[in-house]
């Protein structure tokens, strides 16, 4: 069974760009990367769309589709109607390289700038053995494709370009998390959270959960334990009483 | 370097403002009726049956009807339109406005921030929860330990009011509590108190195993938060359709 599709895709680069139409044969079982790679092939041969793996599996093929941000390689054309012209747009929050590739190097600043595993100075290889439900937590967080469709969805830098450097996004808070719960970090997270990567920012509405491939409860299970930990240090009026009198 | 030049605020196509809108009509309808309620002042006490509202528990201060006051009346007759629950309402509004869920849903359903996912607020400056007065959303774990004890004594009325029989009031009141039960213990503060705090699951089994099992609970937050709220004002519905003499109570015993 295959039909003619109605596309349209956003065309252009940093100096401007438009939706263009497209009509495009759609065939049984395609997802919406085949259709933009039958489009290169036939009508579009410099359309700009950056992919891999085309399994879900490595995040490269990031955009929006009928304006929600989903990976391509795992939207299926059966979940729209033939009639319907869908709509292929580029991550809004990351400025754009050419029609659906944009420079997503917002994110690898963020990662660079959480510090990393800090286990025991005194800690001899081998000495330790980790248990799995010390490890449950983390793994959740590990199964994350780095897509970054969290942190193009995340309203505080989606929609305020001068949060991107105070906000590191629920990716990278997640990234903070993840290494406060390991049983042997002992490096001090809770403040740097708060402090160096915008925790206070997330109001726990909970888009990047919603968007996430992966299906990891970013906001559930990393930001708002993190909100609690910070609460926990800064916000309990009793350790904040303490504090002022005797200056810790 | 720009972002892709796109004027629309949002190219979905979905109902996206369903959401948002069904949500902020739940909301505001609910406060309608408690607002109301409260400074209604009466028909909160059914005396032949015991059964006391739990918008109304503890009934503290000395305009109570003193069968009602189960734990004493602490405070004077308040002045003017104040009545008894305006003592017990900051703390039950102050854990459910500071609740994660509940922070969700307004600020998407209120505040549009951000209506819905991927579609531009209309908000020019935005610092979320860093500055007063959204900064005080910290203090929810003690509104938590509130309305934890206000929990307690819902539960303890509940119990009290099996003493003149069985009816579908009792019932009701037992529900009711169980609700809130499930809600307050799904808490997410709830759940980092009991377990999600610790590093080290492996060395405290009990706790990780509370962990656990408010996690399973915590999964259904937003249910429980909108379940137990809707079901407080169905109890106080009920109790006051009975006190009022509107319906009469069904009996099962007595
Ligand atoms: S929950 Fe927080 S981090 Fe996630 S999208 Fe919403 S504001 Fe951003
Ligand atoms: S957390 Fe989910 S949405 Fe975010 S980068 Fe990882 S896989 Fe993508
Ligand atoms: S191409 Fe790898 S995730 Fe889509
Ligand atoms: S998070 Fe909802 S009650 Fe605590």
């Amino acid at each position: 069974m295959s039909y003619q599709g109605k596309f349209r895709v956003w065309r252009g680069d940093d100096s401007g760009g438009a939706l263009e139409d497209f009509t495009v044969e759609v065939n049984e079982g395609e997802v919406v990367l085949d259709i933009i790679h039958r489009l290169q092939a036939t009508q579009a041969p410099d359309l700009a769309v950056r992919w891999n793996c085309k399994a879900g599996k490595c995040g490269s093929c990031s955009a929006e589709i009928n304006g929600r941000p989903r990976l391509l390689c795992m939207t299926r054309m059966s979940t729209f109607t033939e009639g319907e012209t869908i709509t292929v747009t580029p991550m809004r929050t990351f400025p754009i390289i050419r029609d659906l590739v944009t420079d997503v190097s917002f994110n690898y600043t963020k990662a660079r700038e959480v510090p990393s595993f800090a286990p025991p100075k005194d800690l001899a290889p081998g000495e330790y053995r980790m248990q799995q439900v010390d490890v449950e937590r983390s793994q959740e967080f590990r199964k994350c494709i780095e897509c970054f469709l969290c942190q193009n969805t995340c309203h505080v830098v989606r929609d305020h370009e001068e949060n991107k450097e105070a906000f590191s996004g629920p990716r990278f808070l997640m990234r903070v998390a993840e290494l406060e719960m390991h049983p042997l970090d002992t490096a001090d997270r809770v403040d740097q959270a708060q402090e160096e990567h915008g925790l206070g920012l997330c109001n726990i509405t909970k888009c990047c959960s919603e968007v996430c491939p992966e299906h990891i409860h970013i906001t559930d299970n990393a930001l708002i334990p993190m909100k609690e930990r910070v609460a926990d240090r800064k916000y309990d009026p009793i350790v904040w009483l303490g504090n002022k009198l005797f200056k810790r | 370097m720009a972002r892709a030049e796109i004027a629309a605020r949002t190219l979905r196509t979905d109902r996206w403002w369903l959401p948002p809108l069904t949500t902020f009509v739940g909301l505001l309808l609910i406060s309608i009726y408690a607002a109301f309620r409260t400074f209604q002042g009466d028909y909160y006490w059914v005396d032949q049956y015991h059964y006391l509202t739990p918008m109304y528990s503890p009934c503290l201060t000395e305009e109570c009807l003193p069968a009602a006051s189960h734990f004493g009346q602490w405070f004077p007759a308040l002045p003017g339109f104040l009545t008894p629950p305006v003592i017990i309402i900051p703390f039950l509004l102050g854990f459910r406005i500071t609740c994660y869920y509940y922070r969700k849903a307004y600020y998407r359903a209120a505040w549009a921030s951000p209506p819905a996912c991927a579609v531009a607020e209309p908000h020019s400056k935005y610092t979320g929860e860093t500055r007063f007065p959204l900064i005080a959303q910290n203090l929810h774990r003690y509104f938590f330990y509130a309305a934890s004890i206000l929990l307690l004594i819902n539960i303890y009325d509940a119990i009290l009011a099996f003493g003149t029989g069985l009816g579908l009031g009792n019932i009701i009141l037992l529900a009711n509590v169980a609700l809130l039960g499930a809600y307050t213990l799904s808490c997410h503060s709830c759940r980092h108190i009991a377990g999600g705090r610790l590093k080290h699951f492996s060395k405290h089994p009990v706790r990780y195993w509370m962990w656990t099992q408010i996690s399973k609970l915590n999964n259904r937050h937003m249910q429980l938060a909108w379940a137990s709220l809707i079901f407080v004002c169905l109890t106080d519905l009920y109790v006051a359709l009975v006190a009022s003499g509107t319906i009469s109570d069904l009996r099962f015993i007595n």
